[in-house]
């Protein structure tokens, strides 16, 4: 009985913080596809598929690493494809115009951001719940974007912007570069910064955090105007890699986001969680879709896999939350 | 205490503003700037077209009641609607291909409402991933392409007539009664209102809240299972993508018609002209030649209006 009350009160002293362990976990699921899909593909393992599982993880990564500060506020942006189709199409059509990639890309970044401070917004000033207010916004920026592009394709970009996308530095795909940049700023900013950790706080308890001083109207519309951003970013990259436009390209992109999100081991109820969780989900996510792809398996099932594991992300969390309780 | 109400009494007159006004402005704008609006066809029309949209947002106030979501709605929809066209294609029945969809519509409603009660998964979550589910499954069914030479007896449902009313419309009114009848003259109906409103007393009361949520989602599948033979015999085929986003329009006649999405009231004749509103907004702005791009944007914009307006209610 008094070891039971001493573990509860005092829980055993370990090296590794809570954090680490469940990351050091998930590097050992991953290590573990790697083993099967080595063993079942022979392909698995030349040089060029894994780089090809990088450039794509990375591409999933910088859409969920912003989804990922909405997150631990307990908070849902269901608009980051839809936001990636329009930043994509407007930055393209301004690079067509003007003939500045420089131009296209400033301005597909502030487009995105634009999108997530008027998300920031509905959910800070008019308090509508962020799963219903960025579902709205889903639509009208589909909507948006349809109308906008009217069944048009862009194509054809400058091939110093198709760099961003496809080229190569030192063998590595340049995306793999911004994927470690963004990991590093994602992690210092989240663990290492005064704002970071009143995100969490927000996240584990926004009673209290707004009690204890913290802004919190003014956090909130910083994290999701960050997730517009990073969306932004991505339809940047996006564009460069297909050098083309579409007005269709987001709609298979929010589901993987927010699979890795919770694969990497972000609560859906906030204050619980890293960024650089979230890369090794979005590492995760892509072995398996690449395996299947390896293995000739259909792409129709890409939506039924990932549908699958972000409901068993969600209730392996919620196991193990309920356990540590 | 033990008399305290466990309903939260719906306040009709209270609400019948809102969305009505949205109606009647709705109605007199297109009348004005829509060549043929008022037409009797372009009416009747606007129902026809209205009938699909109300056997989903009628089990979707249900859920929303429970302070629940259905995303998957749309896409369970689009995946019956294949069951019913490949069902009666190799049948010949269409009653077997109704049959399919519902069994097929029914199970993913269940299992919408087992992540949700039972695993305590997010409701918008728990149904984003059996969204994701059903549009795969679609897609597999379907090999990507669409379900066609599908029998005359599910073509004709779409354009029959009964007492001179298109039998679309005579399912959706005998619907609405159904859901008229199970929420404000059944226990199951103020068991609803308990699940939003106060879920601890029907522990109390011995009944499991759990149980009880499972059977709205799966009301919710079983309607799409319905609503799947109307969109497979409207399209006279079966497509891959043919219901995705309508979730989205139930969601907004839902909204518009008033039901809270966080205080566990509901009220169906405010999402009956909530459907109506969705689909006079939809064929008025298709008269005035905008892109259907256009009127998703505005569905849109109208559920963030409709939301703000529920949140200044609810603070008032």
């Amino acid at each position: 009985m008094t070891d039971i009350t001493k573990e509860t009160i005092m829980p055993p002293r370990s090296f590794l913080s809570q954090d680490a362990i469940q990351v050091f976990y998930r590097l050992l699921a991953a290590l573990l596809i790697c083993a099967v899909l080595a063993v079942l593909s022979d392909s698995f393992l030349s040089l060029g598929n894994i780089l090809n599982v990088l450039r794509q993880a990375s591409l999933t990564f910088f859409i969920a690493s912003g989804l990922t500060l909405v997150v631990l506020t307990a908070g849902l942006d269901l608009s980051v494809g839809a936001n990636v189709a329009l930043s994509a199409c407007i930055a393209g059509t301004v690079i067509h115009k003007t003939g500045s990639p420089a131009l296209g890309i400033l301005t597909g970044l502030a487009c995105g951001g634009v999108v997530g401070l008027l998300n920031g917004v509905m959910v800070t000033a008019l308090r509508i719940p962020s799963f219903i207010a960025t579902y709205g916004m889903l639509w009208v920026l589909n909507g948006l974007t349809y109308w906008y592009m009217a069944g048009e394709t862009l194509h054809g970009f400058p091939a110093g912007f198709r760099q961003i996308g496809s080229g190569y530095l030192f063998g590595l795909p340049i995306p793999v570069y911004l994927l470690l940049v963004f990991l590093g700023i994602g992690t210092f900013f989240a663990q290492r910064t005064i704002w970071g950790q009143e995100i969490y706080a927000i996240g584990a308890n926004p009673v209290a955090a707004r009690l204890s001083g913290i802004p919190v109207a003014r956090r909130l519309l910083l994290v999701y105007t960050v997730s517009g951003i990073m969306a932004g970013l991505a339809s940047i990259i996006f564009l460069s890699r297909l050098n083309s436009a579409e007005a269709d390209i987001g709609e298979s992109l929010t589901l993987p986001a927010i699979a890795a999100v919770l694969i990497g081991g972000t609560s859906l109820f906030g204050g619980v969680g890293t960024v650089f969780g979230t890369f090794i989900g979005a590492l995760i996510l892509t072995l398996v879709l690449n395996g299947m792809n390896l293995l000739s398996v259909s792409a129709n099932w890409q939506p039924l896999v990932t549908g699958i594991i972000v409901i068993l992300a969600v209730w392996l969390d919620m196991k193990t939350r309920r356990r540590a309780q | 205490m033990r008399e305290a109400a466990v309903v939260s009494t719906p306040n009709p007159l209270q609400r019948i503003p809102g969305v009505a006004i949205v109606l009647v402005l709705l109605v007199a704008l297109f009348s004005v700037i829509a060549p043929g609006f008022l037409s009797v066809a372009n009416l009747s029309n606007v129902l026809v077209q209205s009938t699909i949209l109300t056997m989903l947002a009628l089990p979707m106030t249900l859920i929303i009641m429970t302070e629940g979501l259905d995303l998957s709605m749309g896409a369970v929809l689009t995946l019956t609607s294949l069951c019913v066209a490949i069902v009666s294609l190799a049948t010949k029945s269409m009653l077997l291909g109704l049959g399919a969809g519902l069994l097929v519509g029914a199970a993913f409603g269940v299992a919408n409402g087992w992540l949700v009660a039972i695993l305590g998964i997010p409701p918008f979550v728990a149904t984003l991933g059996t969204l994701g589910m059903a549009q795969g499954l679609s897609l597999i069914v379907s090999d990507g392409q669409s379900v066609v030479g599908i029998p005359h007896s599910v073509r004709d449902i779409y354009s029959a007539t009964l007492l001179g009313i298109p039998v679309p419309i005579v399912m959706a009114l005998v619907t609405y009664a159904a859901f008229h009848g199970l929420l404000y003259h059944t226990r199951f109906g103020t068991y609803i209102f308990a699940l939003g409103g106060n879920r601890e007393a029907l522990r109390y009361a011995g009944l499991s809240p759990n149980k009880l949520l499972i059977a709205v989602y799966a009301i919710g599948g079983a309607m799409a299972g319905i609503a799947g033979l109307l969109m497979t015999a409207r399209m006279n085929s079966g497509h891959p993508t043919a219901g995705l986003g309508l979730e989205f329009d139930a969601i907004a006649a839902v909204a518009v018609g008033g039901t809270s999405f966080e205080r566990g009231n509901g009220w169906l004749l405010g999402t009956l002209l909530g459907v109506l509103s969705v689909g006079v907004l939809r064929n008025g702005l298709n008269l005035i030649s905008l892109p259907s791009s256009v009127q998703v944007a505005s569905v849109g914009v109208l559920v963030i209006v409709a939301l703000f307006l529920d949140g200044l209610r609810s603070r008032a």
